[in-house]
């Protein structure tokens, strides 16, 4: 096993998840929600021009990071990153903004979490330690999103795995997960399995499943990312 | 000049008594009325229930309420922006109620529409939903979530017209329309009045039936 420097970790990460979002909109067009974090780097990596991203704070048509000097602090993403505006973009208030989450118009929504587990529990809202109060948007995402891809690094800043057996921490929706990417592996939950997809050259299985505390299955067409 | 609604900054937040539960619009800085929280932090007015998503940062927006020790409970989704309230809390100084976004977005909405409350499945088998009564809808589980009101509004909208019609700006709209909705009293911080009947009817967000007070940015 060779270990993966952190900014690659997170680049590689949001290229895979772009390149996945790529190939989806080749069949239509596709509405996409991005969390804070590596989230947000997925925009950096999509090429497909069919592919709109929204922002909860009531954008749809979210542009690429406002460069220096043409910042507008009243056109910021759900990060409160200054944005910029994409040709057809719109704005709308903050209720019918979770109304087009909520109501499952948006296709997919990427976020990052502390931990998964195999059931496709979430945390990754608060980490109790008293120090942290508060939820955002983080529930009604992941519950209104019609698919939830998480983006996160395949182990915690102190060497845990975070896909786990079962959540520790305070979860953020029952059973939501649908895909989790990380800069090893990406893996799908498949009538309720957690099916290993794609495994990076780095890495063999066994070595994979040293670092992975959750079980998987091997899909049939398990291929290199 | 401005019409019969205008008010100074300073007047508008004079109505704002110890004890009254505001809600504020904002999205971290984006689309908070400055220039009223800047005169509610200098009439020191305390005791407040905040109802806003968040509350900006240390010393900084909506922060400044509690810096102040003008605050006695909140309501909203997000605090990690400004770590004092989590200090605030756990010292006991001040009670918050956490609820996610879109619920939050959505129970303002519903008082301002007059639905005293709504299913919605975010947050349900949370800690979030705890004591809250949960019922299934289509094999779903959704958590009874109550709407949410206020005596007094503090909107941050781009301009309004004399009558108080009112359009945003950007991302600065947030929460601003539907606590537009949800309040007795509704005060509007704007950056320009223009005659009634300039504005686009078909461009109007908030009808001037929600507004009570407009005052004007001073810069």
């Amino acid at each position: 096993m060779q270990a993966i420097l952190e900014q690659q970790a997170k680049e590689r990460i949001a290229s895979v998840i772009a390149r996945y979002f790529d190939r989806k909109a080749q069949n239509g067009r596709l509405f996409i929600n991005l969390g804070v974090g590596i989230p947000t780097m997925v925009a950096n990596y999509v090429t497909n021009p069919h592919i709109y991203i929204q922002a909860e704070n009531g954008m749809l048509g979210v542009g690429c990071a406002a460069p220096e000097g043409q910042m507008d602090h009243d056109l910021i993403n759900a990060g409160r990153t200054c944005i910029t505006e994409t040709p057809g973009c719109s704005y709308m208030d903050s209720a019918a903004s979770f109304g087009m989450i909520r109501g499952g118009h948006v296709d997919t929504t990427v976020i990052g979490a502390f931990e998964v587990d195999q059931r496709g529990n979430i945390a990754n809202w608060i980490i109790p330690n008293g120090k942290q109060l508060g939820v955002g948007g983080a529930m009604d995402l992941v519950t209104g999103a019609r698919e939830v891809v998480i983006a996160m690094q395949h182990s915690s800043k102190n060497g845990k795995a975070k896909l786990v057996k079962q959540c520790s921490l305070p979860i953020t929706g029952i059973g939501e997960a649908d895909m989790v990417v990380s800069e090893y592996a990406v893996f799908v939950f498949e009538s309720g399995k957690l099916v290993l997809k794609e495994i990076a050259p780095e890495i063999s299985v066994d070595e994979l499943r040293g670092i992975t505390e959750a079980e998987f299955e091997l899909s049939p067409d398990l291929h290199s990312m | 000049m401005y019409g019969e609604k205008y008010r100074s900054i300073e007047d508008a937040i004079a109505r704002v008594k110890p004890g009254t539960r505001i809600m504020v619009g904002s999205f971290g800085l984006a689309g908070y009325p400055e220039e009223l929280i800047e005169a509610l932090v200098a009439s020191g007015t305390g005791d407040l229930t905040i109802i806003s998503n968040d509350l900006g940062a240390p010393g900084v927006g909506l922060g400044k309420l509690l810096t102040n020790n003008q605050i006695r409970s909140l309501i909203g989704t997000y605090y990690n922006w400004n770590p004092e309230v989590a200090v605030a809390y756990n010292e006991g100084r001040i009670s918050v109620k956490l609820v996610p976004q879109g619920t939050f977005a959505e129970a303002v909405r519903a008082a301002g529409v007059g639905i005293p409350a709504f299913f919605t499945p975010t947050g349900a088998g949370t800690e979030l939903a705890a004591g809250k009564e949960t019922r299934e809808f289509a094999g779903r589980a959704c958590v009874l979530e109550e709407s949410i009101h206020a005596d007094v509004a503090l909107i941050k909208a781009y301009k309004a017209d004399e009558l108080g019609n009112l359009v945003y700006y950007k991302t600065a709209r947030n929460f601003n329309p539907v606590m537009a909705m949800a309040a007795d009293t509704v005060i509007a911080e704007v950056e320009e009045i223009v005659p009634t009947g300039s504005l686009d009817p078909e461009c109007i967000v908030t009808p001037h039936i929600y507004v009570d007070v407009l005052t004007m940015r001073k810069s």
